[in-house]
């Protein structure tokens, strides 16, 4: 059952959910940090309207930094905006920051310590049509090798706003991940979010598998573990939006109650959250685990949803996946 | 900010001195880099003995001015000068590049008070640098451009400016006419590949920056009362940053390596520094053939 600690909406599994980017996130919430603190700034390279940073300009024109197609001068930028008691919100596409700017973030952000936060838009495969070159998969494995980097992946566009809001009162250089298509919206205001917090979507008593989801693909996570519950598998669904540091008490919990693991993103499985959680594992309480996302490949154009179905990201695939690894099948 | 002949004669003094410690630290560490360090002696002289708005005794002091190293190889020169300048002690220098130093062989500003910017890989200080000069004015209006206010300093290489991020962060501080940023160029045209015009030629410069909406400004490297006044004249420039392109002599001071591009990245031996110290020359008359 869904875990009443969550505070899901009520919608969460009905039709009528709301859709919305997690993008939407970035631009609420920088509005919301910017009002709370005039040292916020946002920096953009030229996809002002694609990541929403557009709606920090119309609140703060004065505060918003466009900088032109030059990621790698964003970074340095930024570093030098931190440096000079500002806190710098970065905004482009993930596969062109962090994804071009790696060394730059590595060098000037991580290794000079600075609360720069960097924002990588349009990441996984849903990203859709624009296909492989835009659609980010190996953000979270570049940013999660990096010392001091803490790495968040949201839900959906409420945990966002509230994973921004919270970045910029922290002093860690920090990289957030969101998305393009509209997903749903199934946390609330009410919804508890601690940067290193995990958050339980669905309990069950004796679980056989939980399902270990992060950003939108705990959404998906939980609509397969309502089909599971429906077969009478129970399970347990724990969505972990920051990957680093990572909340090794919730993951151990969770692992040790099923005994099976299955982890979830929209990322390479290598590298990313299933790695993550493996490696935290294998060391701490070794269960077998499956991982689930992009396997070793680049995407390709497409609708969202055509997409993440055909790398086995839709939930009738992580389902059936969860199913043979208990040994139930239908 | 004008310089009396007193003051310049004690500046080369100084950056003779500056070039004794650059070369026993390195012969101590063993390995880095001798040639930029060297013919960047006077500049830094200049900057920490005369230019700069700092305090030794409290390097983190809010109404500094700051001083970006972007080519961080050649840091020695920078911590030769600071301990002379009083940051540190000079026998601390003969710990660079060793375990557990706080001289580490690129600049971490994590680990020296007064560093501004950890550097190293190439191409980022001007960003840097672009990024605390647009803040500052975003804290101070127009008063950060006045001639007394806060200056950005940015020191690059030559063969640096093979990079795109220099490009970036140039077109970009061009755009917002950041006349609070001063950038340097040590134009020894000695990469360690080369010389900077075969391995990549960088041509005209100083046409390439004017295009890039900067103010230009070409000096000796070696001629501290140029220098200064270079300076002086980049305070005045209200409408563009400035950058200053410091022609120098690659190791200057010490004949045996002056231009030889085999000395960018390697440093002398025991034996070689023992030589070199007795060859070191300085801009204060000792070579008048060249300082007519």
């Amino acid at each position: 059952m869904i875990s009443p600690h969550a505070k899901l909406a009520d919608t969460v599994f009905s039709k009528d959910v709301e859709l919305k980017s997690t993008r939407d996130g970035f631009g609420t919430g920088t509005v919301e940090a910017g009002k709370a603190d005039e040292n916020v700034v946002v920096l953009c390279a030229d996809l002002k309207e694609s990541t929403r940073a557009e709606w920090f300009e119309k609140e703060f024109p004065g505060r918003f930094i466009e900088v032109g197609i030059a990621e790698q001068n964003m970074a340095g930028l930024a570093a030098g905006f931190a440096m000079a008691g500002k806190v710098p919100f970065i905004a482009s596409y993930a596969a062109f920051s962090p994804g071009r700017n790696y060394e730059q973030l590595r060098t000037m952000v991580a290794l000079n310590n600075l609360p720069v936060k960097v924002m990588g838009m349009h990441a996984g495969v849903s990203v859709g049509p624009d296909g492989a070159t835009h659609q980010m998969l190996e953000d979270m494995g570049l940013m999660r090798m990096l010392p001091r980097m803490v790495v968040i992946n949201p839900i959906d566009a409420e945990e966002a706003r509230k994973a921004v809001v919270a970045a910029a009162k922290t002093k860690e250089p920090t990289y957030i991940r969101f998305g393009r298509s509209p997903v749903p919206v199934i946390t609330t205001s009410e919804t508890p979010f601690e940067i290193g917090k995990a958050l339980t979507l669905w309990n069950a008593s004796k679980p056989k598998v939980a399902l270990m989801a992060t950003g939108a693909m705990s959404s998906v996570a939980l609509a397969a573990a309502r089909a599971l519950d429906a077969d009478g598998i129970a399970c347990t669904v724990l969505h972990v939006p920051t990957i680093k540091p990572l909340d090794e008490k919730a993951v151990l919990a969770a692992a040790q109650a099923a005994g099976k693991v299955i982890t979830i993103e929209e990322h390479q499985v290598a590298g990313g959250f299933g790695s993550a959680i493996c490696e935290f594992l294998a060391e701490t309480y070794p269960v077998p685990v499956k991982r689930l996302g992009i396997q070793d490949v680049f995407g390709q154009s497409g609708e969202p949803n055509e997409l993440l179905e055909h790398y086995g990201l839709g939930a009738p695939h992580i389902a059936e996946v969860a199913r043979q690894f208990v040994g139930k099948t239908l | 900010m004008s310089v009396t002949d007193a003051e310049v004669a004690d500046l080369e003094k100084k950056a003779e001195q500056i070039r004794e410690t650059i070369i026993t630290m390195l012969v101590s560490a063993g390995s880095g880099h001798t040639a930029g360090p060297l013919d960047m002696a006077d500049i830094f002289t200049a900057l920490y003995f005369h230019i700069l708005k700092h305090d030794p005794k409290n390097p983190e002091w809010e109404e500094r001015d700051r001083l970006i190293l972007s080519n961080g190889h050649i840091v020695p020169v920078r911590y030769a000068t600071m301990a002379h300048a009083g940051y540190f002690s000079v026998e601390e220098c003969q710990t660079l590049r060793k375990f557990g130093s706080r001289l580490q062989g690129h600049p971490e500003r994590e680990r020296l008070p007064g560093l501004e910017t950890t550097s190293g890989p190439l191409g980022e200080g001007l960003s840097q640098g672009a990024g605390i000069a647009y803040a500052f004015r975003m804290s101070e209006g127009t008063r950060a451009s006045a001639s007394n206010a806060r200056h950005v300093y940015v020191c690059m290489g030559d063969g640096e400016q093979d990079e795109g991020n220099v490009w970036e962060a140039a077109m970009w501080a061009g755009k917002n006419k950041l006349s609070n940023l001063i950038a340097i160029i040590d134009r020894n045209n000695i990469q360690i590949d080369g010389m900077t015009e075969d391995i990549m030629p960088l041509g005209d410069l100083r046409a390439k920056y004017e295009a890039f909406g900067w103010h230009v400004l070409e000096v000796d490297g070696h001629n501290m009362r140029q220098f200064i006044e270079a300076v002086d004249e980049a305070k005045a420039i209200f409408e563009k940053p400035t950058v200053i392109i410091a022609h120098t002599i690659a190791g200057k001071g010490v004949p045996d390596i002056e231009t030889d591009f085999h000395w960018h990245g390697k440093p002398p031996t025991k034996e070689e520094g023992a030589k070199f110290l007795k060859e070191l020359r300085t801009a204060g008359g000792r070579v008048p053939h060249e300082y007519s």
